[in-house]
Order: structure tokens, then C-alpha cells, then sequence
């Protein structure tokens, strides 16, 4: 890679070679990053298009990489797909996944200035395209290994000396933008109306503000059974009813009677077989359990 | 620029056409090994893990497969692969399949960067123990790092299920923070070495001295959002078995948990491969310089794999030593302590680097001005005035082991009000007895010592 002479790429056909590696390379992650951002605006899922955006990225990343700027590409590969991806990401996985976008138009001529916005930036692309396959001339070979040649070393005295005041004025901006959102979504918990310390919910818990002061009963694990469905049992052996979520589907009622009813007719004692289906626990089901329980008697 | 900056520069381009001579095959070789050091470390670690922590807690730990249970690992590699593969109802098929690939691809490509070792001879071909040498491969390493998070955040956004997605999200929030700590950590690294180049930075740490000591306050932070980003104990929340079950791989099996497997242990490899770069002076032994016998040849590579394991046993030692942290315990660690720290060392090192570029100011005088900048700033903190606690009425008063025990000067109350009604109605019985029979002069004293005894319950 580091014989071949870089080029821009788009004045390949005009005056200027391109090594294979780099036609190859570029024909494969040309279209790669295209059809990525294509897949972005029409995916349906959010975090689908996420990700299609995040290949466009890396192939972009891998592009620079091509034209002898190493940095750059890397660069981008950390801060656009690793980190602002990323934030995207979390955003977009709190939100959940069935959630679309909802077609009611909440600004007011949305769409018109949107449409005046795309044509706008569509006319810059293609002039910006038309200038660059004509009279772009192509740019000198660069040596990533020197400062001189887009090495960090150089990028930084272009940023941090020729260009201090500009990046100054990003970053304060960038800082203006990141108070701004603390401030928006900052709740002051130590106030009246702000958010509710443990201490103040347990007291509200137990002054009767909420349903119950104690978290409702887990589900019952016993050696038959450990799914979430299976109601936790009462000293008495009856079921709590609390223990059932109305989400899952748990024992049907009928089921949950007649288990009832078997666990009333029966002397107290534990039975491993007291969750097996009423039916056949009310009939033959019976014995083997009772034969099992004498069974320890005896041995005991 | 710097003449120093220069120096640095020219010095790995040798090295670089060095492997730019390299032929196909023997690239290929190269590749073939790097990638499979990830994998073999894993089938190793593993067992070894095992024992370690089992010897830590005063157990065998696995030792039925083979000679000492030291083949666990190939059973289990055999295992896995013919369990059934489980996918959830409401996963999100292409995701939930492409999360395990895009966890371990990266975590086999890491170590392509990592200078293994210095010129050697293969069949016959002069070339340097390394893959790719690039200007800039100490971000390859992060880059790598940053992609394979993507793995452990679809994988547990696509299983659709709370428990794994409570793990990706936490992982998302984890890697975001603590990369920067680590990005910091790493830029006083490349500020004092003067290059951003893996082999670069070795050469200046076989100059200068090895950075674990030059560097301390960098190689602890390091250190510490290594673990971090690995999703290793005390840092590993993203698999939290008591809290997330586990956590973002709760719903994968078969082969797909194996290779979120391999890639939790490729990229503990790739740490520790990189933070022996950086930090432990690459394949050089100590004591005898870089011309020594000792360091040539494949004997660098040797002295990298030993530093390397030591890392890797802190990692194990560490997971036998302390519990998990809390999640906010973890952030509040990431970002005010971990990124102030080393904000403020990178100041410090920049500080540094430019008084000795500048011409005209010696050493002495750089001393001088630190230990009154020093000096300046403890007369500073002097100043600040102590916390006050506020005083909370409701606290109870706790010393000596924190038992609640009553306070020294605590007084005790002469009567009770329920004394003082015992006392009453001994009274006006004594009066109505008095008044219905004054014959009966034992009842008076009776009554008064049943009325003492109620008091005294």
C-alpha cells in the first residue's frame, strides 16, 4: 500500500493511475457505504437504520484509510461508530422496539421547509460533484509517517495553532449544547417536589400511599417446578394470590380451584407433587404421593 | 516541529519496510498465528481461571478431563457446538444472529497491531514479529475495542427479553465511559513517547524507561478501565448473574454463547497485549538494554507472552478478590474520579513535555517551579473550609462497633406515667379500704407491694 500513489479517486479516469488494490477497494466499499445510507432512511426498525448508518461509517472509515490518512479513518471509526453511534444506540434501545414514528406532523410547515432544505443541499452535492470530476486537480502523494503528511503530529499544530480560534469556538458551543441538556433535565432532588429519596418512599410505603408496604411474593421455586407461572404457597399450603401476574399465563382458575379444594381435603404435610395437573393428582395421581410420604414415615 | 518528533518518526519506517518486503505466505503465516493466539489463550485461561479461583477458595476446581481437569476447556469447546440452539419468540432474528460475529471478529483482529517481538528470521525471510505496522496502530486497538462493544449491545437488544437488554444497556453506558478514561489514559502515553505507532512506543520505553513507572498515574487508570472494558469482575455488570440472570447473553446458547465466550477472553488478551505495549516496555527483558543477547531474536517474544500472563493473573486474582460493584458506585468511579485524574495528569505530562521542548529552561528551573506550584496549591486546599456535618435530629447515637448504645449522659426519668397511675390507684384503694374496713390493717401494705411489682414490669 505504501508504493502506490494516492489519489483522488475521482479524477481516476482523467489524468492519474489508480492501483488495483485501491479500485477494487473502493469499488467494493463505494457501494457498500451507499447502499448502507440507502437502508438507513428506508429500514423500518430505528436501530435497524442505526446500524445500516454505522456501516456507512465504517466503510467511510475504511475509505480514508485507503487515501493514506490512517488517522482520520480511525478517528473516525472511534468517534463516529464507537462512541456517537453508540449513543444512538442506547437512546434508541430505551425507547423500545415496537415504537414507531408517529405520522402526526407537530411543526407547522415540516414538510415544506424540509423539501426546500433537501433540494438546497441536493443543488450543493451536485455542484460539489460536478466541480470535482472536472477541475479538481489530483492531490499530491502524502507520508501518513510525517507530521507534514497527515500524521497526528501535524493535524494537531493545523488545529491547535492555524486554526485555534475556530476550534475554540466549536467547543464552546459544543459545551453550551451540553449545559444546556443538564440544565433541561436536571431535577432537584434535595427540594419538595423534586424526586423521592428511598427513605421518603419507604415512609410513603408504609403511611399508605401505595398498595402494600412489601414488595409482592415471588413466584413459588419447588423440586417440580421452577417457572415463573407457579404461584407461591401461603404457610397453610393455600396459593397467594399475589403471587400471580396478570401477565403472564399462569394456572387457569379453574385449575387453581380445584388445586384448593386438594390441598383442603388433605392432611397438612409437604408434597412434592402438589403442583402435577389436579386432574390426575385428584385420582391415581394420589397414591403414589401418599405411598411416597408412608414411605418416609418408615424410614424416619 | 521538534527534532525529537523527527527521530521518532524515521525510526519505525525501517520496520515498516521491513514488513512491507514480506512475502504473501509469510503474511499469511503471521495472520494465521494472530488470530489464533485469541483463541488458544481462551481454551487456556479458562481451565486456568478455574483452578486459580478454586485455589483461592480452597477447592480443586476442575479435575476430572485429563490430567489435573486440564483439558475442561477442550471438552467444553467440544460441548457447546452440539447443544441446542434456543432463540426466543420475540427476538429479532438477523440481529440476535449477527451479534456473537460481530463480538469476535474484532477481538481476532486486535492483536494485529501488537509488536510481539523484534527482527527475527522465518524460513529464511528477514521480517519483524508483527503484522501490520501503521502510524497510528494504537488507535487500531481502541477502534477494535469500540466496535466489539456493538457485539454485547445488539446481542442483548435482539434477544427481547428485559434481562438482556437491562445488560446491553448497561454495557453501552460502561464502554462509553470508560473508554474515554482509557483514550486519556493512553494519550499520556503517546504525549511522552512521541508516537502513536505500537513499535514506536516500545522503542521510546527501551530509551527512556518503561512507562509503568514514568507513567504511574496512567498505567493505574489503565489499569483500571481495562477491567472495565472488558466486562470483567468487579466491573462485570453487563453479565450480572445475581442481578441479570446473564445478563446480555441470558437467552443465547450453543455456539453463540461460545463465541461471546471467546470474545470476553480474546479482548482480556488484547488488554493485556496492549497495555505490556504500552506500559511494560513490549519484548524487552529489563536490566541489560535493547543490544543484549537477551533481546534478540525470539526472545522478546518469550519476555512479551510472561508479561502478558501476569496481567492476565491480576484479572483472574482480581475476580477472586473483590465483589461487584454497584452500578452507580461504577459510573460515579468512571467519570468523577477516573477521567478528573486523568485530565489532570495529561495537563501535568503537556506541561512538562513543553517546558523541555522550550529552549532555555533547565531542569532546575522546572523543578523549582513545580514545588512552588506544588506548594501553592496545598496552601490553596488549606484554605478550604472543613465540610460541617449537619446534625440530624433522628440519628441514633452509635459508638464502639456502630450498636446503637444509649449516650453517656442519658437520664433516666424518676417515675413512668404508668407508675404514676399504679401509684394513684394504690392510693384510693388504700383510701377506700381505709374508709370501708379499719380493722384491716395488712391490706394497705399488700396492695402497695403488688402495685411495685406491676411498675417494675
Amino acid at each position: 500500500m505504501r508504493t502506490e500513489t494516492p489519489l483522488v479517486l475521482a479524477q481516476a479516469g482523467a489524468d492519474a493511475t489508480v492501483s488495483t488494490g485501491e479500485a477494487v477497494a473502493f469499488w467494493v466499499l463505494g457501494p457498500i457505504a451507499v447502499a448502507g445510507a440507502l437502508c438507513m432512511i428506508f429500514a423500518r426498525n430505528a436501530v435497524h437504520s442505526a446500524l445500516w448508518l454505522v456501516m456507512t461509517m465504517l466503510s467511510l472509515g475504511m475509505l480514508y484509510m485507503l487515501q493514506q490518512a490512517p488517522f482520520l479513518g480511525f478517528t473516525q471509526i472511534i468517534v463516529y461508530t464507537g462512541a456517537i453511534m453508540m449513543l444512538f444506540l442506547f437512546v434508541l434501545m430505551m425507547v423500545g422496539r415496537e415504537s414507531s414514528d408517529s405520522v402526526l406532523e407537530v411543526l407547522r410547515g415540516q414538510r415544506l421547509m424540509a423539501a426546500v432544505l433537501g433540494i438546497g443541499i441536493a443543488g450543493v452535492l451536485a455542484g460539489a460533484l460536478t466541480r470535482a470530476l472536472t477541475d479538481v486537480p489530483p492531490a499530491p502523494a502524502m507520508n501518513p509517517w510525517t507530521p507534514e503528511g497527515g500524521g497526528a503530529g501535524g493535524l494537531a499544530r493545523v488545529i491547535f495553532q492555524d486554526y485555534l480560534f475556530p476550534f475554540e469556538l466549536t467547543s464552546a458551543l459544543l459545551i453550551t449544547a451540553a449545559v444546556g441538556a443538564m440544565v433541561l433535565a436536571f431535577t432537584d432532588r434535595h427540594s419538595k417536589q423534586g424526586k423521592r429519596s428511598q427513605r421518603d418512599l419507604v415512609e410513603a410505603r408504609f403511611r399508605g400511599e401505595y398498595e402494600r408496604p412489601s414488595p409482592k411474593p415471588g413466584p413459588g421455586v419447588y423440586a417440580t417446578s421452577n417457572s415463573v407461572a407457579t404461584p407461591a404457597l401461603l404457610p397453610d399450603g393455600s396459593i397467594a394470590p399475589e403471587s400471580l401476574s396478570s401477565l403472564i399465563e399462569s394456572t387457569p382458575t379453574a385449575q387453581l380451584q380445584a388445586h384448593r379444594k386438594q390441598l383442603e381435603s388433605r392432611a397438612a404435610g409437604p408434597d412434592t407433587h402438589a403442583l402435577l395437573d389436579p386432574e390426575d393428582g385428584t385420582g391415581d395421581g394420589d397414591a403414589p404421593a401418599g405411598a411416597a410420604a408412608t414411605a418416609t414415615e418408615d424410614k424416619a | 516541529m521538534t527534532p525529537f518528533l523527527a527521530q521518532a518518526a524515521t525510526e519505525p519506517i525501517n520496520r515498516a519496510e521491513l514488513l512491507a518486503d514480506d512475502p504473501l505466505w509469510l503474511i499469511l503465516l503471521k495472520a494465521v498465528v494472530v488470530m489464533l493466539i485469541g483463541p488458544i489463550f481462551t481454551v487456556v485461561l479458562i481451565v486456568g481461571e478455574r483452578k486459580t479461583v478454586g485455589r483461592m477458595q480452597n477447592r480443586p476446581g476442575p479435575n476430572r478431563v485429563g490430567p489435573f481437569g486440564m483439558l475442561q476447556s477442550l471438552a467444553d469447546a467440544i460441548k457447546l457446538p452440539f447443544k441446542e440452539q434456543v432463540i426466543p419468540d420475540t427476538a429479532d432474528r438477523k440481529i440476535y444472529f449477527l451479534a456473537p460475529v460481530i463480538a469476535v471478529v474484532p477481538a481476532l483482529i486486535g492483536l494485529a497491531a501488537i509488536p510481539f517481538g523484534g527482527e527475527v528470521t522465518i524460513f529464511g525471510e528477514r521480517t519483524v514479529l508483527q503484522l501490520i505496522e501503521l502510524p497510528v496502530s494504537v488507535l487500531l486497538v481502541l477502534a477494535g475495542a469500540s466496535i466489539g462493544v456493538y457485539g454485547i449491545v445488539l446481542g442483548g437488544w435482539a434477544s427481547g427479553s428485559p434481562y438482556p437488554l437491562l445488560g446491553g444497556l448497561r454495557s453501552a453506558a460502561q464502554v462509553i465511559s470508560y473508554e474515554i478514561a482509557m483514550g486519556l489514559s493512553i494519550i499520556g502515553v503517546v504525549l511522552y513517547s512521541q508516537s502513536m505507532a505500537t513499535s514506536g512506543i516500545v522503542a521510546a520505553q527501551a530509551e527512556g524507561g518503561w512507562y509503568f513507572y514514568l507513567l504511574l498515574p496512567s498505567f493505574v487508570i489503565y489499569l483500571i478501565s481495562m477491567v472495565g472494558e472488558t466486562n470483567r469482575a468487579p466491573f462485570d455488570l453487563p453479565e450480572a448473574e445475581s442481578e441479570l440472570v446473564g445478563g446480555f447473553h441470558t437467552e443465547y446458547s450453543s455456539m453463540k454463547f461460545a463465541m461471546f465466550f471467546l470474545a470476553e477472553y480474546s479482548n482480556m488478551v488484547i488488554v493485556s497485549a496492549f497495555a505490556t505495549t504500552l506500559f511494560l516496555g513490549g519484548g524487552m527483558f529489563p536490566f541489560f538494554g535493547a543490544d543484549a543477547a537477551i533481546n534478540q531474536g525470539w526472545w522478546p517474544a518469550l519476555w512479551f507472552l510472561a508479561k502478558m500472563c501476569v496481567i492476565l493473573f491480576g484479572f483472574i486474582w482480581l475476580r477472586g478478590t473483590l465483589p461487584r460493584f454497584r452500578y452507580d458506585q461504577f459510573m460515579k468511579l468512571g467519570w468523577k474520579v477516573l477521567v478528573p485524574a486523568a485530565l489532570v495528569w495529561l495537563l501535568l505530562i503537556a506541561t512538562v513535555r513543553a517546558l523541555r521542548n522550550a529552549e532555555g529552561v533547565s531542569t532546575g528551573q522546572i523543578l523549582i517551579i513545580g514545588g512552588v506550584a506544588i506548594v501553592v496549591v496545598v496552601l490553596l486546599m488549606l484554605l478550604i473550609p472543613e465540610k460541617e456535618i449537619p446534625e440530624d435530629e433522628g440519628v441514633v447515637t452509635t459508638s464502639g462497633g456502630g450498636h446503637p448504645v444509649p449516650p453517656l449522659d442519658l437520664k433516666v426519668p424518676e417515675t413512668t406515667p404508668r407508675r404514676k397511675a399504679v401509684e394513684a390507684r394504690r392510693r384510693s384503694e388504700e383510701k377506700q379500704q381505709a374508709e370501708l374496713s379499719p380493722q384491716a390493717a395488712g391490706a394497705p401494705g399488700e396492695g402497695s407491694k403488688e402495685g411495685e411489682s406491676h411498675g417494675d414490669l
